[in-house]
């Protein structure tokens, strides 16, 4: 067992863990933030993406070990201290970009980084960016869409508000 | 035939159900925590036939954590649950008994404290196989010598039938004549299959919950078979992460059942995607031989289908599907006076087939839009007027077709109407031309397609209560999995009781909480549980007039709702009682505001519609690109069209997937090569367009509402619009048809043969044991039957 200390969505955290586990495990089963979905095993589709030091990454592909001393934010940790709707989260809402809702959070997580790190975005550069999040339901269409609402709307976009929402 | 005087219904509401999911609150069922609960994983064949001759799990029991460990021989399981069976002889068990007959096939359960000690032990477990013969290909397992997986079968075919016309192509001038591969394909919902099922409750013997669409129908189906009463089994649909038709109780779902039994305590079974893409049904596999009879002047006088389904291992309830929806939908759009429908069903060393997202209708629309286009070349006629030149008008509906369906209305010409003025039809031809004269490396394609489906049929539960603080709970017996049903339903009860949608609660998908309900599937739930909805407040409402105008002393004609939550009566403002008042009144009178109510079995409605694919086709790599997509779908009249739209956008990237990149494909061994979400070309937001999408609006005479499905409609109607847009771009040259998934190396390969003047003939005769099957007689009708019954 090894020792891991991080801070997700605003709160800290010190738990041993199986060398072997995912980080997405962790937050899931030891942190109990279930937010984060699993959607394959092959770093595929994107569905746990969080947010690891302000950008996104798939919480499938890296061991909790390695998010030593990392800063963390899930879906659980977007919306504001007041719980209204982050301004991506509102924009899903807003253009009908979600359904079953399994992809979403990484979804989400993955345009908020997105966001935050591309000065301009057009249909195409939101679509390329998107493209390690799979959805089977959307077509895309709609969360292209609201995507492109909030790289029309910058100002609000690049602050990711730490509630510190973990459940456990 | 309109839903009321309210303000809803028509317009494009945002969803009640997305704060949570937006939030990560998802009830997904491996987010499920209870107290004791085990986890089960499954020890899978890596090999597509063969005999068991052994199973060890000495090593595997004497792991840390597990609590025992399975083989078919170890517990007396029931059948795998099949929504259809195909043949009495093709029988699936739960657990591989004997022999396995897929690769994913399950043959040892392995139960532990955690899931990463019941998959460790997996590891352990020690199978020896003794290989038999292999059969993947469709058309070689009608080779009654090929190895078969039911010896009472005496082969592979499990139907073979000719049925229909035994000479429709007599007095043809023409004969256009096509082999089309409708390609295997995987589902893939985000969320895979996953159950919890919890033995420890008092109030049910039996608490399912189970990643779903149809919570009721998996009831009775467990409650059979383990030989319980279904009123103390519980089945609860949470939030469920896609379905798209595959999502039922399934062989691994009975197996976590009787182990929860046996164990007496709660067990989880959520499955890989590696997994589920070789247990889930798969969908499609049909090798379709075509032939379309016309007159020189391009009236269609004929039609010949010769078609093989796979049913994949153990025979997928998905094979009956060619027989049944494909079979029903062959005529299309058009008039086509005699048609052949002769149908060989299959099983194969692959993955079980069952149904994915249009479910038999995507393959009929497939075939005639492809063969329709092939004869449109043969003929030098544009494919937009030889489509218009065999329409069924609008004036001939209702009708039944010769295939007998009964077309409920439409008007396929304004579809396509409508579909060319938004694409500009004429405008891209003029583009094509001229990249084809200045011959430049991209191609345009221009794909059309117009389709008729069928979807619902059947009946469907509501119910609804008003109760004494204003709130009005509304139930129905469908369950949603995505497509907004709270959202849409609550719009309707929300006019009919003239109250702000917040104040309506929507219950769904749980057995103890919705008294019956036959779920949802075949795109039938706005139009069945819509209705059911609408049809159940009218009670309520009707209830509560009368006993305002009691109270108020006037007569229950004069009583409205006012559309503020009261209701008054009419021309008198002052006069007027709350929605809680009068439930408050009906509650102490003992007559509360609740009425549960069941529709009239309808029959099925026939949604159709027109699109327009434009695609790219690099000439030199064979690469394709979608560009545009113009759908106009006519699913009757609309509650949400945010909502319609969201399913049309799904339905199109699937659609449009099948034709250019999905196929799920095995080796010559049975192993399958497109296993991980890594191999299988799922699209992604890269890959597709923006959707032009648009609505003409042909109300159903079937259902209150005037509404027909939508769920799968633009699946049907993109497919063949994007594979005949392929095949358009290269028709200059010669190329009559590329199968599906048309691939670069495909498309590629044709444009280079049509160079070198080697292009293959798109036509070959079908395997002789196709002549050799039976005239339907009264079991072919009785298949048919059975297939247009269960909802998919």
């Amino acid at each position: 067992m090894v020792l891991v200390t991080v801070e997700v969505n605003g709160s800290s955290y010190q738990h041993e863990v199986e060398p072997r586990m995912l980080l997405v495990q962790y937050l899931r089963e030891t942190l109990g933030l279930t937010g984060t979905n699993i959607g394959c095993d092959t770093s595929s589709c994107g569905a746990c993406t969080v947010l690891l030091n302000g950008e996104s990454v798939k919480s499938c592909t890296l061991l909790a070990v390695q998010a030593d001393g990392a800063a963390i934010v899930t879906i659980e940790g977007l919306s504001g201290p007041d719980g209204a709707l982050h301004p991506v989260q509102e924009a899903f809402h807003q253009h009908h970009a979600l359904q079953c809702g399994y992809c979403t959070p990484g979804m989400v997580m993955a345009a908020v980084s997105l966001l935050a790190e591309e000065g301009e975005l057009d249909e195409r550069g939101v679509r390329e960016g998107l493209e390690g999040n799979l959805c089977r339901c959307t077509g895309y269409h709609n969360i292209v869409r609201a995507v492109l609402a909030c790289a029309g709307d910058r100002a609000p976009v690049g602050e990711v508000g730490a509630a510190g929402a973990a459940a456990s | 035939m309109t839903v009321g005087a309210g303000t809803f219904s028509g317009t494009p509401v945002r969803r009640v159900e997305d704060p949570d999911l937006l939030r990560g609150a998802g009830t997904f069922v491996d987010n499920l925590k209870i107290d004791g609960m085990l986890s089960l994983s499954f020890v899978r064949s890596p090999i597509a036939h063969a005999t068991i001759r052994s199973v060890d799990v000495t090593a595997a029991r004497e792991m840390p954590g597990v609590v025992g460990v399975y083989s078919a021989a170890d517990l007396e399981l029931p059948d795998a649950p099949a929504l259809m069976a195909l043949h009495p002889a093709a029988i699936r068990p739960s657990l591989a008994k004997g022999t396995v007959n897929f690769v994913g096939d399950p043959v040892v359960a392995v139960v532990a404290e955690t899931r990463a000690a019941a998959m460790d032990a997996a590891e352990l477990v020690e199978i020896d196989y003794e290989p038999l013969g292999v059969v993947v290909d469709m058309e070689e397992a009608l080779d009654r010598g090929s190895p078969a997986q039911f010896e009472s079968l005496g082969g592979n075919v499990v139907i073979g039938l000719r049925t229909g016309s035994e000479d429709p192509l007599a007095g043809a001038d023409v004969v256009v004549r096509g082999r089309f591969e409708n390609q295997r394909v995987a589902v893939v919902p985000m969320e895979g299959s996953a159950i919890v099922v919890d033995p420890t409750g008092t109030d049910f013997d039996l608490t399912v919950h189970l990643s779903c669409q149809m919570p009721h129908v998996a009831r009775a189906g467990l409650a059979k078979l383990l030989g319980m009463d279904q009123e103390r089994v519980r089945v609860i649909a949470p939030h469920v992460g896609g379905a798209f038709g595959a999502k039922h109780l399934s062989a691994e779902g009975v197996v976590a059942s009787k182990l929860a039994l046996e164990l007496g305590r709660p067990v989880k079974w959520v499955e890989t995607r590696s997994e589920n893409l070789v247990a889930m049904a798969h969908g499609r596999g049909q090798v379709q031989y075509v032939e379309l009879g016309l007159r020189r002047d391009g009236t269609f006088v004929g039609m010949r289908c010769r078609m093989v389904g796979d049913a994949g291992g153990y025979g997928g309830f998905g094979g009956i599907l060619v027989l049944g929806q494909t079979k029903l939908m062959a005529q299309g759009v058009y008039h086509i006076p005699a048609i052949a429908f002769d149908v060989a069903i299959v099983t194969t060393n692959t993955t079980p087939m069952g149904a994915y997202r249009g479910a038999g209708r995507p393959e009929a629309a497939a075939f005639v839009e492809r063969i329709v286009d092939m004869a449109a070349d043969e003929l030098g006629i544009d494919p937009v007027e030889l489509r218009r030149k065999n329409f069924i008008r609008p004036d001939e509906f209702p009708l039944t077709t010769v295939m007998g369906a009964d077309y409920d209305s439409g008007d396929y010409g304004a579809a396509l109407d409508e579909v060319l003025r938004l694409a500009d039809y004429d405008a891209l031809r003029r583009e094509q031309d001229e990249r084809r004269r200045r011959g430049d490396r991209m191609q345009l394609g221009i794909g059309v397609s117009t389709y008729v489906e069928v979807t619902g049929g059947g009946a469907e539960f509501s119910e609804v209560e008003v109760h004494d603080d204003g709130t009005i709970t509304v139930k129905a017996g469908t369950s949603a999995h995505g497509q907004g049903h709270a959202t849409a339903f609550s719009q309707i009860a929300a006019d009919q009781f003239g109250v702000p949608i917040e104040q309506i609660r929507y219950v769904q998908s749980d057995t103890a909480l919705v008294a019956r309900g036959r779920g949802t599937g075949g795109s039938r739930s706005v139009q069945l549980g819509g209705t059911a909805v609408l049809q159940t407040s009218k009670l309520v409402v009707e209830r509560a007039k009368e006993l305002v105008a009691e109270l108020l002393e006037t007569a229950p004609e004069d009583v409205v709702v006012t559309g503020d939550g009261r209701l008054g009566v009419a021309g008198v403002p002052s006069k007027a009682l709350s929605w809680g008042e009068v439930a408050r009144v009906a509650a102490e009178r003992g007559a509360p505001l609740l009425v549960q109510h069941d529709t009239e079995r309808a029959g099925s409605t026939y949604p159709f519609g027109a699109h327009v694919a434009v695609v790219e086709v690099d000439m030199e790599t064979g690469r394709v690109v979608p560009l545009r997509h113009v759908a106009v779908d006519d699913c009757g009249v609309i509650v949400n069209p945010m909502l319609v739209d969201g399913q049309v956008h799904g339905g199109l990237a699937s659609g449009i997937s099948q034709a250019l990149w999905e196929q799920f494909l095995y080796d010559d061994d049975g192993n399958p090569i497109t296993s991980t979400l890594a191999e299988y070309a799922m699209p992604s937001a890269a890959e597709l367009p923006s959707f032009v999408t648009a609505h003409t609006e042909t109300p159903s005479p079937l259902n209150d509402l005037g509404a027909k499905g939508i769920g799968e409609s633009a699946t049907v109607g993109s497919t063949p619009a994007v594979q005949n847009a392929v095949v358009d771009a290269l028709s200059h040259l010669g190329v009559r048809h590329i199968d599906m998934p048309c691939t670069p190396e495909r498309v590629w390969r044709a444009i280079t043969a049509a160079q070198a003047g080697t292009l293959p003939d798109p036509w070959r005769e079908p395997r002789p044991e196709m002549a050799g099957f039976p005239r339907e007689g009264a079991a072919g009708e009785e298949l048919e039957r059975g297939a247009e019954s269960v909802n998919l």
